[in-house]
């Protein structure tokens, strides 16, 4: 509920507006292209199409940019998805690990992994790997995307690497953050209770402790997949994946306004929809703010 | 001494600390007869706490180092295998902390914590463990123990929770039960029905209970004998009546005196200035060389205080159990 | 691109100042304030912190006086010179147009930092006001101004960037704007929770019943509380805002060339990396040294200044 109201206040409708706002200036376009209607009589007719699925029509393709969007959704989902799910693998076992052996030397080696992988310029990291694993290896292609449909292979193969990248990166700001709760979850007072009782180190460890750190990790997970969706538009580009970040970036250098709005308006859609599945998610799994 | 509960001899504890090692139990020896009630009194800082957690070995291994004797029905705990120490836990000896608020865990439910407390020292069905859980909390004085079960424990009240902390501890018909600060958090009332309670539970079912607080006013309610712990060492214990009215070490009497509505009246002259104990616990990481309680101590004498550990010896010749003390100057006791 | 290099965040040093200046106010039962001296020495005692600092001073000196520095001036084209792999004449080798990366990289510094601190800059001052305004006033002016934090924290970072960068067109200090932008909320944020903290404080209060005026409550008691978070937090934006700043100009809205930023010659030297990887690979150890050396600094602070940690998102923007 909190997360809610706080965290997407409503509408993205209003960033729509933002861009459109500061179109003023581009009068000569904005002729071209039949905006120079009042801006809110715009605003609204805009939100009325967006809402039965409208955005527009591309300047310079001319292709709907509904149709252009559903086109790139797919890979940047699959990307996304893929990099949350690298970046909780590294996680969960690592954090977790460091947290129950402290200034351990697999603790420090953590810190050190995690450290680089917050440090890291993401696209020069994917520029290296294309270097390494692309050229000098030859194991992979350097880039570009193949639905799994048509052949799963080939799509595992382009995947592996930029998915690799970003799940390092967001991996890293989570293993920082699994290995600070478990640690808090170690020292709390529960813990010794369910010890005082007499269970056995792995149930006290399963249902005292992992399950109190990761109950967070949830909201935590819902924050870096969102970022992901947006996030990845560098890796994007480097990789050659035809997702909604390069569709994105190529409006901006082609000032394709209504295709960058379409796109700026579906982030902001994924954003709420996630906030609202893990508000949803939280409210099933942790009992203090069940109604 | 055979019959005893629990007998400790010369318990140690030092933690590994940032500053350097800290001696934060240093050599205590006690026993608990079966229903018999002891209270450790001290200040905080006094090691207490750690003392009664290092038995049950509830202290992080990698900070704690334990050394001494602490037999719990025959068993030196401390000597134990791990997973002999863990089925001791519950049925050998059961704990409540100071703090209802955080003792349970939030995201599981009441009747959940019990259960796996009871399935955890034998074969029980689930159902049975139900049905043992929600006697436990009728027992404990829990209305509607049944719907009891399937609350969260942020869905009760503080002294509620600590009645569900002790269903817990007793949950296994420990022979010892440890109750630490259990009543400190909690307001007057509620913490008199916990004292009435475990008292009430302590007769039905002869359980020895250590009482770790630093309210002398539940020692004089509660214990049967009182264990005067400072700086890590027993700096007196007897019973209940010879502490607390005829205490022997200056430290006692200066607890006694900082407590208005107990404070006897002046033995020796010494007792009415003393309306607070000046100063603070030494730190663990230096300790006096000495008498611990030198450095505060508003009658301390000679170089033999400040160089010499007095030894904790048998004073007065009372009837019954011994009145002990480590003073230097017992002479100035009645 | 023009005037001195390194505009000075100014806030929280000036909070520094005022707290270092031990007049103890006629008014307050003020607490013990954070301890400036201890603080270094804290930073000090830990390697790690101490490393950073140092090798961020260097980095910040070789951009300072990128002129004196650089070997050769960024854009001396030399034909018979191009793509000469590393040697001792070219440490980090040349470019596709006989270019001499060090000296790219040492200027490239100067662009790089330059964007950073400004970005972080405006995103400390505009987001420490918006923060104190909210925080101290509360009611419907906490209500209106984080609720358009809110919308601006909840938007992608790079996304939100390059929408303004999309309205206002590419550029070094259009970038700035466009991370100061999106770093301003997270100031707001752990501004206002500090502010928050100490409002109903006895000494705020205090001072507040003998007359004190708003401004003279809030820069004299409640910003000095409200600094640590605050400088942790600065040294944790200046990674990112150099991170974003790369990234923005490897995506060709940022620096335009032939400007060297660091972000610009990854994307230059990207086309050549099976052929020349010197290219890519030094500017891009650049930007990682600098940004980690925030970081480690950053954490390091924390440690030292924020025990509690109220700094929010430890993994910054990312």
């Amino acid at each position: 509920m909190f997360a809610l109201v706080h965290l997407v206040p409503g509408d993205p409708v209003r960033l729509a507006l933002g861009t459109r706002f500061s179109q003023e200036s581009y009068d000569a376009l904005r002729e071209r292209s039949g905006l120079d209607q009042p801006l809110l009589e715009q605003f609204f007719g805009w939100a009325g199409r967006a809402l039965s699925g409208d955005l527009g029509v591309s300047f310079r393709s001319g292709e709907t940019v509904t149709s252009q969007i559903a086109e790139r959704l797919p890979a940047t989902l699959t990307l996304a998805l893929a990099s949350i799910l690298v970046a909780l693998v590294i996680a969960i076992p690592l954090g977790t690990i460091s947290a129950l052996r402290p200034r351990s030397i697999i603790d420090r080696i953590a810190t050190v992994i995690s450290q680089f992988g917050i440090s890291v310029p993401d696209f020069w990291m994917g520029i290296v790997l294309i270097l390494v694993f692309a050229g000098t290896l030859g194991w992979l292609p350097s880039g570009g995307y193949v639905p799994i449909s048509e052949d799963p292979g080939a799509w595992l193969q382009r995947l592996l690497m930029p998915a690799l990248v970003t799940g390092v990166v967001s991996g890293s700001v989570i293993t920082r953050f699994v290995r600070s709760s478990v640690l808090e979850a170690l020292g709390s007072d529960h813990v010794r209770t369910a010890q005082a009782k007499g269970l056995p180190t792995r149930q006290v460890f399963t249902w005292h402790v992992l399950r109190n750190a990761l109950l967070p990790l949830v909201t935590v997970t819902g924050v870096q997949l969102a970022y992901l969706l947006s996030g990845v538009v560098v890796v994007e580009i480097v990789f050659s994946w035809p997702g909604l970040g390069q569709l994105a970036l190529q409006a901006v250098q082609a000032r394709d306004y209504p295709v960058l709005q379409g796109a700026i308006l579906l982030f902001a859609l994924v954003f709420l929809v996630i906030n609202l599945v893990v508000d949803l998610l939280y409210t099933a799994i942790d009992p203090r703010i069940r109604r | 001494m055979s019959g005893q509960v629990l007998e400790v001899e010369d318990l140690r504890v030092r933690l590994r600390t940032p500053r350097g090692p800290a001696d934060v139990v240093n050599g205590l020896s006690y026993t608990v007869g079966p229903g018999e009630t002891v209270a450790v009194v001290g200040e905080s800082g006094s090691g207490k706490s750690v003392s009664v957690l290092a038995l049950l070995g509830l202290l992080p291994a990698r900070v704690a180092t334990v050394t001494g004797r602490a037999v719990l029905q025959g068993e030196d705990l401390l000597t134990m295998k791990p997973e002999r120490l863990r089925q001791v836990r519950g049925p050998g000896a059961g704990m409540v902390f100071q703090d209802p608020m955080t003792s349970l865990n939030p995201v599981l439910t009441v009747g959940r914590q019990l259960v796996e407390g009871i399935r955890a020292h034998g074969d029980v069905s689930k159902a049975a463990a139900r049905r043992r859980a929600a006697d436990l909390l009728g027992e404990v004085g829990l209305p509607d123990p049944e719907r009891a079960l399937d609350r969260y424990p942020h869905e009760l009240s503080g002294g509620m929770r600590q009645r569900v902390v002790i269903a817990i501890a007793l949950s296994n018909s420990p022979a010892l039960l440890i109750a630490d600060e259990a009543t400190t958090a909690l307001d007057v009332t509620v913490q008199a029905q916990i004292i009435d309670l475990i008292e009430g539970l302590q007769a039905d079912r002869g359980t020895g209970v250590i009482w770790i607080t630093h309210d002398l006013g539940v020692v004089a309610g509660i214990a049967d004998r009182v264990l005067v712990m400072y700086g890590g060492r027993c700096v007196e214990d007897g019973t209940v009546d010879d502490v607390l009215e005829r205490p022997a070490h200056p430290y006692t009497r200066g607890l006694l005196g900082a407590l208005p509505d107990l404070a006897q009246p002046a033995v020796d002259g010494v007792v009415p200035d003393l309306a607070t104990v000046p100063g603070t616990p030494p730190a663990p990481t230096d300790l006096p060389e000495g008498c611990v309680f030198w450095p505060r101590c508003p009658v301390r004498g000679d170089a033999r205080c400040e160089h010499e550990q007095p030894p904790l010896v048998q004073i007065g010749s009372g009837p019954g159990l011994p009145h002990r003390a480590a003073t230097w100057c017992t002479e100035e006791a009645p | 691109m023009t005037g001195q290099p390194l505009p000075p965040p100014d806030a929280p040093i000036a909070g520094q100042g005022d707290a270092k200046g031990t007049s103890p106010g006629p008014t307050t039962l003020r607490p013990a304030r954070p301890r400036w001296r201890e603080t270094l020495g804290l930073l000090a005692r830990n390697p790690t912190a101490a490393v950073a600092s140092v090798v961020l001073l260097l980095i910040v000196v070789l951009a300072v006086f990128d002129d004196t520095f650089a070997p050769e001036g960024a854009n001396e084209i030399s034909v018979t010179d191009r793509l000469q792999s590393p040697s001792w004449s070219h440490p980090f080798g040349t470019d596709d147009l006989g270019r001499d990366i060090l000296s790219r990289v040492i200027l490239g510094a100067s662009v790089s930092l330059k964007v950073g601190f400004l970005a972080v800059g405006f995103a400390l001052v505009a987001g420490t006001l918006i923060g104190l305004l909210a925080g101290y006033y509360g009611r419907w002016v906490d209500d209106v101004l984080m609720r358009v934090m809110d919308m601006l924290f909840a938007f992608p970072a790079v996304l939100l960037a390059i929408a303004v960068l999309a309205v206002r067109g590419p550029g070094s200090g259009n970038t700035a704007l466009a991370i100061g932008i999106v770093y301003t909320p997270i100031f707001a944020r752990v501004t206002r929770a500090s502010v928050l903290g100490v409002r109903e404080e006895v000494y705020v209060r205090a001072s507040r019943s003998v007359g004190a005026s708003d401004w003279r409550i809030l820069t004299r008691h409640i910003l000095p509380n409200a600094a640590p978070p605050i400088i942790v937090q600065t040294s944790i934006s200046l990674a990112f805002a150099v991170l974003a700043e790369a990234a923005l100009s490897f995506l060709g809205l940022g620096t335009q060339p032939p400007n060297p930023s660091w972000g610009l010659m990854l994307a230059e030297g990207r086309g050549y990396i099976e052929l020349a990887w010197w290219l890519a690979f030094f500017p891009g150890m650049a930007i990682f040294l600098t940004v980690l050396c925030f970081n480690l600094l950053g954490d390091g602070l924390r440690d030292a200044l924020d025990p509690r940690q109220r700094t929010l998102m430890a993994g910054g923007g990312r």
